[in-house]
């Protein structure tokens, strides 16, 4: 992928949300959305639970329509194409690596764990499949612990690894945008840090959309930061402004300095 | 009173807790006395009978006398072609149920279906075998027609104890799958499939036995009274195990009593040997769980 510079020196966004409502039956989740993720950036998205943080992810990735009774308006877009014109679904969930919550490791060796996604692409070859499930473990921090255990069970790690093993697999099909969905929640702190580390080096690979509950990790990784609240955005900006004395919105510094009722 | 606080009330309580344990043990131990006394008065006075001769030679003078072979050879006969025709319809409508279709008013109905059809009783399932496939398919009372009608009966209970067999499988695996760009049938087939399919078959098998066991879904659909061939074709009727036990019964006059007994006893023995490769089936999946 080509990065050039727009006209006015911002680069051109890898992702885009224009004008997004996803209502699930009547409740609205997200309204009127705009929001863009640039090339190699992490892009912060903060705010309290049933703000719209994880619908925002499932938009991306085409996974929103596997909800009963999701409803979709607006534009979603991946390098400027919309990704809801996309025919095939997996097609779009081949470019992006969703890490989910809950660690969820595959029924299956912790090779074929990270292997999946190459060999469902159609990748054959057993040294380049041994060289991306290598790459990918390394790049989330798991190598050192597993790599005389590839063949046992993925499911038989521990919390923390189980996560980074998803993570692993997130990378696996080389996604151009990486999404995570509060990644910590079942990690310990020391793992965690190992994780973020890893999520500052492959920043230089690819845009990175981080959705968290702690703003402090924002604050730690995302170049940029986003403020749901109630579905709707409520500022985006520099996370060093949005962290600072002045935000563009009350709203914004009240919830990031922990003053929310 | 002493530190664990035990006092009068709590003697009670303890007492209550024992009496309750007592009387459920005594209902499940209730539950083995028929199926012993059944096994027991079986074996009595149905092993006399069996020798290698009554298993493989053909009835004599009027049923009255010689073997059940081509009752054995009839019963293996419906329930192989049953399960041929039922399996693959179960799992795959079980597989489109549980991986593919939506709720929506049509998979409502469908369920219902479903329900209600498992609960149709064997008498009518076999009058529906006469008229579908006896008369107006035309293929007569052969192995055919009544393997059909009994793979109607199995089905729905198949398409059930699939569905709930995948329905185990955690859908947050389903979800990691799609989320690196797995297709559905991907999914399904790398990693729904195989981390069901002992459960899968387990009901499948037990489906089989319980056909083994069916006398009234065969008896005008294909079930012959007495036959001196062995069916050389699905078009051919056979003799059959139950159906047998209830002609020697009930129809023919001085049958000796350890004929039957024999015959049930056979019969027996080929549903438990059928359960039994579904537990050790079982069994093996418990021990290979991955997660």
């Amino acid at each position: 992928m080509v990065t050039h510079g727009a006209p006015d020196g911002a680069p051109v966004p890898k992702v885009e949300f224009r004008g997004l409502t996803v209502r699930y039956g009547d409740a609205a989740a997200l309204r009127d959305v705009s929001l863009d993720c640039r090339p190699n950036e992490i892009l912060g998205i903060i705010g309290p639970a049933g703000a719209g943080k994880s619908t925002l992810l499932k938009t991306l990735n085409r996974t929103l329509e596997l909800t009963p009774g999701a409803r979709l308006d607006g534009r979603v877009l991946l390098d400027g194409r919309d990704v809801c014109k996309v025919g095939d679904p997996s097609a779009v969930r081949r470019r992006i690596g969703m890490v989910a919550p809950l660690p969820v490791g595959l029924p299956m060796s912790i090779y074929d764990n990270v292997a999946f996604a190459p060999r469902m692409a159609g990748v054959r070859g057993k040294a380049e499949l041994d060289g991306r499930v290598e790459r990918c473990l390394t790049q989330a921090a798991l190598w050192d612990e597993v790599k005389d255990r590839l063949r046992d069970l993925g499911t038989k790690l521990s919390g923390g690894q189980q996560q980074r093993l998803t993570i692993a697999r997130a990378l696996s099909h080389d996604p151009e945008v990486l999404c995570l969905d509060e990644f910590s929640i079942a990690v310990d702190p020391v793992t965690t840090m190992r994780i973020e580390d890893a999520l500052k080096a492959l920043k230089e690979r690819m845009a990175i959309l981080l959705v968290t509950n702690l703003v402090q990790q924002a604050r730690r990784l995302a170049d940029r930061t986003a403020f749901l609240l109630s579905g709707e955005l409520v500022e985006v900006g520099e996370t060093q402004q949005v962290f600072g004395r002045t935000p563009k919105d009350r709203r914004t510094f009240q919830y990031v300095h922990g003053m929310f009722g | 009173m002493d530190g664990f606080g035990t006092t009068t009330e709590g003697r009670r309580r303890h007492r209550a807790e024992r009496l309750a344990s007592g009387v459920f043990l005594s209902m499940t131990a209730l539950l083995i006395l028929p199926l012993a006394a059944i096994l027991g008065l079986l074996v009595m006075r149905g092993a006399p009978a069996i020798s290698l001769e009554f298993l493989f030679s053909e009835p004599l003078r009027g049923m009255t006398a010689g073997g059940i072979w081509p009752a054995i050879v009839g019963t293996l006969w419906l329930v192989g072609v049953s399960l041929a025709v039922a399996a693959p319809i179960g799992v795959l409508a079980a597989v489109y149920l549980n991986e593919y279709a939506r709720e929506s008013w049509v998979t409502r109905v469908i369920h219902l279906a479903i329900v209600n059809l498992a609960g149709v009783p064997s008498i009518v399932h076999a009058l529906f075998g006469v008229g579908a496939f006896v008369l107006f398919l035309n293929l007569g009372t052969s192995v055919l027609s009544a393997s059909l009608t009994l793979a109607i009966m199995t089905l729905p209970v198949i398409i059930a104890s699939a569905k709930e067999a995948l329905a185990a499988v955690p859908m947050a695996f389903r979800e990691a799958c799609w989320n690196v760009g797995a297709t559905r049938w991907q999914t399904i087939r790398h990693v729904v499939l195989p981390n069901s399919i002992a459960g899968i078959l387990t009901g499948v098998i037990l489906q089989v036995s319980r056909a083994a066991g069916e006398t009234a879904p065969i008896m005008f659909t294909g079930a012959a009274f007495f036959l001196p061939f062995l069916p050389a074709s699905v078009h051919d009727q056979c003799m059959a195990l139950s159906m047998h036990l209830f002609t020697i019964s009930t129809q023919v006059p001085n049958v000796p009593a350890e004929i039957p007994y024999g015959t049930a006893l056979v019969l027996l023995a080929v549903v438990l040997a059928v359960n039994a490769t579904s537990i050790a089936f079982r069994v093996r999946l418990r021990r290979r769980r991955k997660w």
